[in-house]
């Protein structure tokens, strides 16, 4: 047997593994890497370019050239759903990286200083959780404008004080158990036992809650597109998409069926993954 | 802890969280890139008109003293204008809210109806036809878009079968009957998300109940399992299901914004995206205020109804 058939044997054996401690995990990640996938494959896997019309051919029904049909414009339905993706993964990916990056920490300092500056993280915190997410969204759209990294700010806004609740609850949690004490006896400083001891233990709950935020995330992307406040025609999206072919539903149900089961393949991937994600991390966190 | 002091108490614990919603609210409008009054008139803009915004709007005063005005005027009740047709933003408001407040109600009733039968009998019999329901329903139903779901019993439902009309709004006053019908299908497509949540947490609360035991206990003394179930169980498994109603009421108001959209019906979130997408600001100001205090109002209800369900959670705010 070669190296390389070894390590792939291992490889398998490492899935096989993964799957029996968490179905849903592998199932979920496994559905999102087909997608990412395609999505950045999508030139290699429909010879049309998404903005491309054909004239000869509005409205037509699924065949063996358009798996997906064709939109009002003679639009291959299959090429714009794959470039869809690219926006939705990429709005999913950016707002829920911008705020990790602010409220890891925000929740890691509440969490473990707690007292005043528990409060003067959290009270602020409050009041954004205080709007449905949708309602902030759609306002921050309006008032500051449209387009793609500004609706990633938007949804990275709404983000953080969700985040930061879950990282300061497990934080919480964990600063009380016996191993911090220990590292404070040895004399370890406040960042060394946040970054080294409570982070490490307290992460899994947020990478969770990640997960769930990808999948809404894509989701807002697409009911703010749809609604005429997200990305602009004609960029492919998912939910202007949906948009766009609601006046021919009638006729060309494709139109407004392909978008949806996209959107819904996309977020069970990520719902799964975070329902997953515990039975992963260990016994002890298995809920 | 008396009940009365507890709602008190809660009630102080709100003001900071509406203070800070307020100033939220009131910021996003100075926020906008370049001068608001000129972004509210837009291309009508003329100096006279620009003049009589900045006034208005006190645009010439420090920016604290602007913010206590207009908390002075919103206390008043005096919650702007329509930039567009110069209608007062509450008359505006008084005819859309009714509209929402009846379809997240029996979006609520819907949900209801289909997420308790369902998680208890998956939560008393794991592992049955019901429970493998259960779990669907509640992956699916949080995966699938509610706008989406919408289009799709338009597309079956009214274009496919003419059973329901696909968009419009019927006032109570025109008949009972033909208005429960224009809001049934926005009301299944918002209830389905929400039932997702709910079957979830009923099943699990269920699950819990059951275990305890008093309900062995119950069983021995020979009471039928339907009895024991929907008198002793539910009522034990209660607390944890009212709590996540009040946190998805939330939910339940942003998904009016979008399904209120797709089915052109006359209420505070299709109005939200219409004034948002002409950038007229007061009225988008105002929807935020009043679907935030909505929110508020219901998580606060929640609480006590909690505080009444369980005393012990009243001395938790001493």
């Amino acid at each position: 047997m070669t190296a390389d058939a070894v390590q792939t044997g291992r490889s398998i054996g490492l899935l096989r593994r993964t799957y029996r401690r968490s179905p849903p995990a592998i199932i979920g990640g496994g559905l999102l890497l087909v997608l990412a996938v395609a999505a950045v494959a999508a030139p290699w896997l429909t010879p049309y370019a998404p903005e491309t019309m054909d004239f000869n051919a509005p409205l037509a029904g699924p065949s063996a050239s358009h798996p997906f049909g064709t939109d009002n414009f003679g639009r291959d339905v299959l090429s714009r759903v794959l470039h869809g993706y690219r926006v939705s993964l990429a709005v999913a990916i950016g707002s829920v990286a911008m705020a990790l990056v602010v409220a890891i920490p925000l929740g890691l300092v509440a969490g473990y200083y707690q007292r005043w500056l528990d409060n003067v993280i959290m009270r602020p915190m409050d009041v954004i959780m205080a709007f449905p997410a949708i309602v902030l969204v759609v306002a921050m759209a309006g008032f500051f404008g449209q387009g793609l990294v500004l609706m990633m700010l938007a949804l990275a806004i709404v983000y953080v004080p969700i985040i930061v609740r879950v990282m300061r609850g497990a934080a919480l949690g964990v600063a009380g158990e016996l191993f911090v004490e220990g590292a404070r006896a040895r004399g370890a400083s406040d960042l060394r036992i946040m970054v080294r001891h409570v982070l490490p233990n307290a992460i899994t709950p947020v990478f969770v809650q990640a997960s769930v935020l990808m999948g809404i995330a894509i989701l807002l992307e697409a009911a703010l597109s749809f609604i005429g406040l997200g990305v602009e025609p004609p960029t492919p999206s998912l939910g202007l998409m949906l948009a766009e072919g609601r006046s021919f539903m009638g006729r060309a149900p494709w139109l407004v069926i392909a978008p949806g089961l996209a959107i819904v393949l996309a977020v069970l991937g990520f719902n799964l993954l975070g329902n997953g994600l515990p039975a992963l991390s260990g016994p002890r966190r298995g809920r | 802890m008396p009940l009365t002091q507890f709602v008190v108490r809660r009630l102080i614990l709100l003001l900071p969280v509406l203070v800070g919603m307020s100033i939220v609210v009131f910021l996003l409008m100075r926020l906008v890139p370049g001068d608001p009054a000129s972004v509210i008139l837009g291309l009508r803009a003329t100096p006279q008109g620009l003049a009589v915004i900045r006034d208005q709007l006190g645009l010439d005063l420090p920016i604290t003293q602007q913010y206590l005005h207009w908390v002075g005027n919103l206390l008043q009740g005096d919650l702007g204008q329509d930039y567009r047709s110069n209608i007062p933003v509450t008359t505006l408001l008084a005819d859309r809210l009714p509209v929402t407040i009846e379809l997240t109600l029996l979006a609520l009733v819907l949900a209801l109806v289909i997420a308790i039968p369902l998680g208890v009998r998956a939560g008393v019999r794991q592992r049955g036809l019901a429970d493998k329901g259960a779990m669907t329903l509640g992956l699916l139903g949080i995966s699938i878009p509610d706008f989406w779901l919408g289009i799709m019993l338009i597309l079956a439902l009214s274009l496919g079968l003419g059973l329901f009309p696909s968009s419009g709004f019927v006032p109570l006053s025109d008949g009972l009957f033909a208005n429960l019908r224009s809001l049934f299908l926005p009301a299944l497509t918002l209830a389905v998300g929400l039932s997702a949540v709910l079957v979830r947490v009923t099943r699990a609360a269920v699950a819990e109940v059951q275990e305890r035991d008093f309900v062995r206990f119950l069983q021995a003394k020979g009471l039928r399992q339907r009895a024991i179930v929907y008198r002793h169980v539910l009522r034990n498994a209660g607390i944890p299901i009212v709590t996540v109603i009040g946190l998805q009421f939330g939910y339940l108001l942003g998904g009016a914004v979008i399904v209120e959209e797709v089915f052109s019906l006359p209420g505070v979130g299709r109005l939200i995206v219409s004034s948002t997408l002409e950038r007229n600001y007061p009225v988008v100001q105002a929807g935020m205020l009043v679907i935030a205090l909505m929110f508020i109002l219901v998580n606060l209800a929640t609480d006590i109804l909690y505080a009444v369900l369980n005393p012990k959670i009243r001395d938790a705010y001493r």
